[in-house]
């Protein structure tokens, strides 16, 4: 049989608070991180951004002893990662011990501001990510997967590979992004962001928002099942239509869910989690690949309604909410959605609801023509 | 029985190899003028590896869902990334352009790799701090536990500035991916390559 892969802990860090818990919690409740922002830099444009602060960020380092010369970037997946280390309660210096980094863009506001006693070459992802092994005393080599806007799906899926192959016991998945103007004006050249809270699957829906996030899975693997979240199967699939517009037939995502649908239960099937950025072709996109898996009745919900799109965290962050989501029996709302939007009525809603069922399933797309999704499925 | 060594592409002459081979080799796919450095080097070593295995373009859709794309390189964007940050430096020379801002993320070149031969399968890009036969072999055994995923186009794409890379391309096998050391000594003889 093959070996069973459990999360056995997980840290979200975000402008919602620094545990998974509080995360959950604030979500449940209605918060939102996202506020405007009349300019940043040279960005003269308004925009709507989750940020995180600084002090914050800071402060939680000191509380727990991470000390170095670390960028913000690096603070940042160290924080998150030394929260879910400690509550795993594993030897991160093994070399059974595995440590995958998903971001897309890690230390690239060094471009623009360097930083005194930070080496340029920081700038560099694998250099960033082997601050954090060698911060936890880990032999092995970094790795970073950064396939765009999927990367936190791509990084649970190679960790999970990694773990049945019988070489790691464990791997610590952590995503994190910063918004510097780099991201900002990039997607603001491609009129992708909305001036207003993202309104996902809505009629009105006007772009994205971005945001900041750090989140941490720790993976076990086992030769028997336990009780708790157990990470299936994922799949990864490339549209072969364009590397920056979604499918019009939803090619990759529609592959990506018929993947995964080979290993779910649909009677337990208690949502799907969606990438729900708010742009004009993403979600239309999204509604058809769900069309076509035959799921369009199936509860949907996104969270960028209350992180905005937080890149390289948003698989991880994503699929941790929708850890909590499903043992509280509640899709979270999708906030800002009004009335239908899409060519296919996705079931959506903008207040939390009641579920059932013991599987999620947790759908991303991005650039490049990428898309992923994985399953999920609590163990009694 | 002696297993055959694995066929591969290495580029890293310079952009203007990149232009006279895509000129004298392909010459069918104008998107190419339109690529950043990084994604015209894969661009070109894979319709030149593909060439050399002799494979035909397209296939059943079984085919173009079993045919994934891994990629590996240690500077991933940074070129393209250095070219759009000089387009929002300066407040007084400030044009974000959109067309720079895509190449700014490293896997956007196995979507170049993907439109062109219809391929759907699995497209990844992860970057690791130096080209490491056995780290990648690792991953790339891995990558065989996908249910479809039959072959891999499997490469080392990176480029220093928009003069200076070095890919290589190579057609992986999934009986060639069940021996990793095999495959790890393979892909060192094809790093050795690389270096010259």
């Amino acid at each position: 049989m093959a070996r069973v892969i459990r999360c056995i802990a997980e840290n979200v860090v975000s402008p919602l608070g620094t545990t998974a818990r509080s995360n959950y919690d604030n979500v449940r409740a209605g918060k939102s991180g996202l506020a405007r922002y009349e300019s940043m830099g040279n960005i003269t444009t308004p925009f709507v951004l989750s940020r995180v602060d600084r002090q914050v960020i800071d402060s939680l380092c000191a509380e727990l002893g991470i000390l170095g010369n670390y960028t913000f970037f690096e603070k940042f997946l160290l924080c998150s990662s030394a929260q879910a280390v400690r509550d795993a309660g594993i030897d991160a210096s093994s070399d059974r011990v595995l440590f995958i980094v998903s971001t897309t863009k890690g230390n690239v506001s060094l471009l623009g501001q360097p930083e005194e006693g930070i080496a340029d070459e920081r700038v560099l992802l694998a250099k960033a990510a082997a601050q954090v092994t060698r911060y936890y005393g880990n032999p092995n080599k970094p790795i970073v997967v950064c396939n765009a806007c999927i990367s936190g799906v791509c990084a649970q899926i190679e960790a999970m590979r990694a773990l049945r192959s019988g070489r790691y016991d464990y791997a610590v998945v952590i995503g994190a992004d910063e918004q510097s103007p780099f991201i900002i004006s990039g997607f603001l050249s491609f009129k992708a962001i909305s001036d207003e809270p993202c309104r996902p699957f809505d009629k009105e829906r006007k772009g994205l928002n971005l945001g900041e996030c750090a989140a941490t899975v720790v993976l076990e693997a086992s030769d028997k099942k336990k009780r708790g979240w157990e990470l299936v199967c994922g799949a990864i699939r490339n549209d072969a239509n364009h590397i920056s517009g979604p499918s019009r037939t939803g090619e990759g995502s529609y592959l990506c869910l018929m993947e995964v649908l080979k290993e779910c239960n649909r009677q337990e099937l208690a949502f799907v989690n969606v990438h729900g950025t708010a742009t004009a072709y993403n979600d239309e996109m999204e509604s058809i690949a769900l069309f076509r898996a035959g799921l369009i009745d199936v509860p949907v919900t996104g969270l960028k309604c209350y992180y905005g799109h937080t890149m390289g965290a948003a698989g991880i962050m994503e699929s941790i909410l929708s850890m909590y989501a499903a043992c509280d029996n509640t899709v979270l709302a999708t906030r800002g959605y009004r009335e239908q939007g899409t060519t296919y009525p996705v079931n959506v809603s903008s207040g939390n609801r009641e579920c059932k069922g013991s599987e999620f399933i947790k759908l991303l797309s991005g650039f490049g023509g990428s898309n992923a999704a994985l399953l999920y499925r609590f163990e009694e | 029985m002696e297993r055959r060594g694995l066929e591969y592409v290495v580029l890293n002459q310079g952009n203007a190899q990149l232009t006279e081979l895509y000129r004298s080799q392909i010459g069918d796919w104008p998107k190419f003028f339109k690529m950043d450095t990084l994604s015209k080097a894969g661009f070109v070593a894979t319709e030149l590896l593909l060439k050399k295995l002799g494979e035909r373009r397209c296939g059943s859709e079984e085919f173009i869902q079993s045919r994934a794309i891994v990629l590996f390189g240690s500077t991933a964007s940074l070129c393209a990334d250095r070219n759009y940050q000089e387009t929002i430096q300066n407040k007084d020379d400030y044009y974000p352009s959109p067309a720079l801002f895509v190449y700014t993320l490293p896997n956007i070149v196995t979507g170049e790799i993907a439109i062109r031969n219809h391929w759907r399968g699995e497209s990844s890009f992860y970057v690791l701090v130096a080209p490491d036969a056995a780290q990648m072999a690792f991953h790339l055994a891995c990558a065989f536990q996908d249910s479809v995923t039959e072959s891999i186009l499997a490469g080392w794409v990176d480029s220093r500035n928009n003069d200076d890379f070095q890919v290589f391309m190579t057609l992986i096998r999934k009986e060639d991916a069940a021996d990793t050391d095999w495959l790890a000594g393979q892909l060192q003889l094809i790093i050795n390559d690389l270096n010259k």
